[in-house]
């Protein structure tokens, strides 16, 4: 798990006017408490039992990293980012490159990116955010123990966004399905089995 | 007859009365508000100082309002379970869209582990590194 390296990073550059803010997507906090507890962050570690974050930003996956700079504005906008080499072999991304690219745009203030902000950002379609407003409900009725239909409107919303794994692989821990398990491996194996990718880092 | 109904505007969770007819989930105006701030005028439906046209003659129904047909005047997506009596409406994809192409981070406050609260904005003047991820 990569928190540690985050805290890391945040140490080595917080005096430079620089934070390190990590967010967990988890139905409830104490599924976050051990990585969160290992990591002993200084910086601010948050919990979005709500997934109100993947709406307000049109993430689809984790982990998805995004700048912000000094005036609150997005200058790399949803970008794939590991800290640490732990499953480099899964996902390809050698972790340096991307540190030494945070360390220069907090420095130099370089995104590699100036001028393709907007451009880069990803935009959700209505048939994304129906999906979302699926999910909603779907969290809702389960939040009630209407299991068998929220069920129902978790497995709509994967359909109508099915390269959404906030909602399809996010939704598992919801439906008490493993999400390491044989469905995430089925599922997955059928995404990238048809052409697709799991993880969308921006191009450069 | 009206049978209680939940209706869920982003992540605000209001108990309304509903009239089911024919698969289409009937609100009294009154319900609507509480519910959503949207306020039914001649001139259409209202929310502060907007009022949208409402061109679908379908949005009233013996003094109720259809909730499918307003969240279509609203360009607004809505998830509808009848059987369950509840709906979930959503943010419309051009407002989000034009949001996140402004390229303002949106503010969000969120608890850490002590249930302490954090806001983006409370980070202005410093450069901020969002990292999102799960433990799934």
């Amino acid at each position: 798990m990569d928190l540690p390296v985050w805290q890391e990073v945040h140490q080595e550059l917080a005096p430079l006017g620089f934070t390190v803010i990590s967010v967990a997507l988890d139905k409830d906090p104490e599924d976050a408490r051990p990585w969160i507890e290992a990591a002993s962050p200084t910086h601010p570690s948050l919990i979005d039992t709500e997934y109100r974050l993947a709406e307000l930003y049109n993430i689809v996956n984790v982990p998805t990293v995004l700048w912000i700079d000094e005036q609150g504005r997005v200058v790399r906008p949803n970008d794939v980012m590991f800290a640490s080499d732990a499953f480099v072999r899964i996902h390809g991304l050698d972790p340096a490159p991307r540190l030494d690219a945070v360390r220069a745009w907090v420095r130099q203030g370089t995104t590699g990116i100036e001028g393709e902000e907007r451009e880069l950002q990803s935009l959700p379609s209505e048939t994304d955010q129906m999906a979302r407003a699926e999910f909603v409900l779907a969290r809702w009725l389960r939040d009630q123990g209407r299991t068998e239909a929220a069920e129902r409107h978790f497995r709509r919303a994967g359909e109508l966004a099915p390269h959404d794994f906030t909602i399809r692989r996010g939704s598992m821990p919801l439906r008490g399905i493993d999400p390491m398990g044989p469905v995430f491996r089925e599922m997955i194996t059928e995404w990238v089995g048809s052409g697709h990718s799991y993880y969308h880092p921006l191009p450069k | 007859m009206t049978t209680p109904f939940t209706l869920i505007d982003e992540t605000r969770v209001t108990r309304v009365d509903a009239k089911m007819d024919d698969g289409r989930v009937l609100v009294d105006p009154g319900g609507v508000e509480r519910a959503t701030g949207w306020v039914r005028k001649p001139e259409g439906l209202c929310r502060d100082e907007v009022c949208v046209p409402v061109r679908n003659a379908g949005l009233d129904r013996d003094g109720r309002i259809d909730l499918e047909v307003m969240a279509q005047t609203l360009h607004r997506p809505i998830a509808v379970d009848t059987g369950e009596g509840a709906a979930a409406l959503g943010t419309s994809a051009v407002d989000r869209g034009n949001l996140l192409a402004s390229l303002e981070a949106p503010d969000i406050t969120l608890p850490d582990l002590d249930g302490r609260t954090h806001s983006l904005s409370e980070h202005r003047g410093k450069k901020v590194l969002l990292v999102v991820y799960a433990s799934w």
